[in-house]
């Protein structure tokens, strides 16, 4: 078996930051790219933001953030991407998107390259149908904050190889992550749990229970829970959470998982979420989440 | 002015000193505890009592109950300084949420003081409108049922699935560990009235907490 050495992360988004921040974290050379120019060199930029308040909080030194960052490339075509040994794919959650994404990486990536998928609702056999490797693919979901949560979920394709498995877990295991292994099925064990959970609070707004502060502050409260659901859904993003909606609804045809038409309304607004200033709370910092 | 208790209360089962002299410090504040409290305010209000106009707030505790069935509702515009309330509890287990329920012309002056007299008690008040569940049995039942159906279909371990969720999400603990807690029987209960009082099937309790539910009833 050929461990992982070098690692690329593909779309520099929200999850693609978090992802790429724990690879260079964990000692990987790790490259980054996006098709919107530019966007790359923005995760390596957000990166030091986040490694700074670390610095300034003593949870790392100067030297130490240096390195970390030196570890991370930015690169603006493709072919950058040729002699990596494993794939993270961080795009927007559409399966025709991700086919054309995989698709052209294939032509590029060496053939012992592991693709993975950071996909929260796709079928990870579908998704690596279109890939031209299925055997050498495996979904690895990353929780949101990604540089935070250790989680990740490992879900393997029906023709997942165990090679494949095993690289793509000890790659976990050694950024200092946590796997669990889930089934290939709509949400696998989060998303299943998160999206019906998010839209139920979000309903109860909708049908005048009560404010997402105060729902916030309920759910905390009782439960003890870290984030209450409405600051989470402006964390992951009011955009985000329609498309996971629209997957999971799409796969499940479960009532609890179909998006809000406040969500809706609130995305025509431009309230997004915390990257917008606004979603259900109001924000005065865009900087990522944590230290 | 004063506590009027009428049967077991869940979120106050010994009202502690400082929330007597709250209430039994302020004469325009009354609170009705136990669960039979919306009946007793029924018959207090009944009984004709001087000095009921003169409160600026009356709180009713409620449990599974709705506000509008002890103060009657009326077309939508019901609302008075009478406001429900009920303590969060895990199971047995107090929380110090607060959940204080309005109607819709309950007037603001009147909800403002009851957040006022819980928060100096050291409670954490979230106002809701007057309907099953309120806010936090609404949220949590549907997910602790799809929690145990899925444990049923072989998605994971009960300990793969509260690990996900603690890591993933850093909850405290994972549904199953947080059923353990509440009690199987009584969520099978609680979540079966709120099945019929919201024609909900996601309420209806999950086949796990059902046989807890009947094992206990053996017993």
């Amino acid at each position: 078996m050929q461990a992982i050495q070098s690692l690329a992360v593909v779309g520099a988004g929200t999850m693609g930051t978090g992802i790429a921040i724990v690879a260079a974290r964990g000692g990987f050379k790790t490259l980054i790219f996006d098709q919107q120019p530019g966007h790359a060199q923005r995760v390596v930029d957000q990166a030091m933001a986040f490694f700074d308040r670390s610095v300034s909080r003593g949870k790392m030194t100067v030297p130490e953030r240096d390195e970390v960052i030196a570890r991370m490339h930015p690169v603006e075509h493709l072919d950058d991407l040729a002699d990596v040994d494993m794939l993270i794919e961080a795009v927007f959650e559409s399966l025709k998107v991700k086919h054309e994404v995989f698709q052209a990486l294939n032509r590029v990536c060496k053939p012992s390259c592991v693709f993975a998928s950071n996909t929260s609702t796709i079928s990870i056999t579908e998704i690596a149908g279109g890939s031209g490797r299925e055997d050498r693919f495996i979904g690895l979901h990353f929780c949101l904050p990604a540089q935070l949560m250790k989680l990740v979920e490992v879900s393997r394709g029906l023709n997942t190889s165990d090679d494949t498995f095993k690289r793509a877990w000890d790659f976990c295991e050694q950024v200092g992550q946590r796997p669990v292994q889930t089934q290939d099925t709509p949400g696998f064990i989060l998303n299943y749990f998160l999206i019906p959970f998010n839209n139920d609070a979000i309903r109860l707004v909708e049908q005048g229970v009560s404010t997402p502060a105060d729902i916030d502050m309920a759910i905390k409260t009782a439960l003890g829970y870290a984030m209450g659901p409405f600051e989470l859904l402006d964390l992951v993003g009011l955009d985000t959470q329609a498309l996971l909606c629209e997957a999971m609804h799409g796969l499940t045809h479960e009532r609890r998982a179909a998006c809000p038409p406040l969500v809706k309304r609130m995305i025509a607004a431009g309230r997004l979420g915390k990257k917008a200033g606004i979603g259900f709370h109001i924000y005065s910092d865009k900087k990522i989440f944590g230290a | 002015m004063t506590i009027i208790t009428a049967g077991l209360s869940r979120s106050f089962p010994q009202p502690t000193q400082e929330l007597r002299a709250r209430i039994e410090g302020d004469p325009s504040l009354m609170m009705f505890l136990g669960d039979q409290a919306g009946r007793e305010y029924g018959n207090w209000l009944r009984s004709g009592e001087k000095g009921y106009r003169d409160l600026d707030l009356v709180l009713i505790e409620l449990d599974l109950d709705c506000l509008g069935e002890h103060t009657g509702e009326a077309d939508g515009l019901e609302g008075s300084t009478v406001l429900g309330f009920a303590r969060y509890l895990l199971g047995q287990e107090p929380t110090p949420l607060i959940e204080l329920v309005r109607q819709t012309q309950s007037p603001d002056q009147a909800i403002v003081k009851a957040r006022d007299c819980f928060e100096a008690l050291g409670y954490k008040v979230a106002v809701c409108a007057d309907r099953p569940g309120r806010i936090v049995d609404r949220l949590i039942r549907p997910y602790l049922n799809a929690a145990l159906r899925r444990l049923d279909d072989g998605l994971a371990s009960a300990k793969d699935l509260d690990a996900t969720l603690r890591m993933g999400l850093g909850y405290p603990e994972g549904p199953i560990a947080l059923l353990h807690r509440m009690g199987l029987a009584d969520h099978a209960k609680r979540s079966a009235k709120l099945a019929d009082a919201l024609g909900d099937s996601d309420f209806i309790p999950a086949r796990r907490a059902q046989v807890a539910l009947l094992r206990e009833k053996e017993r």
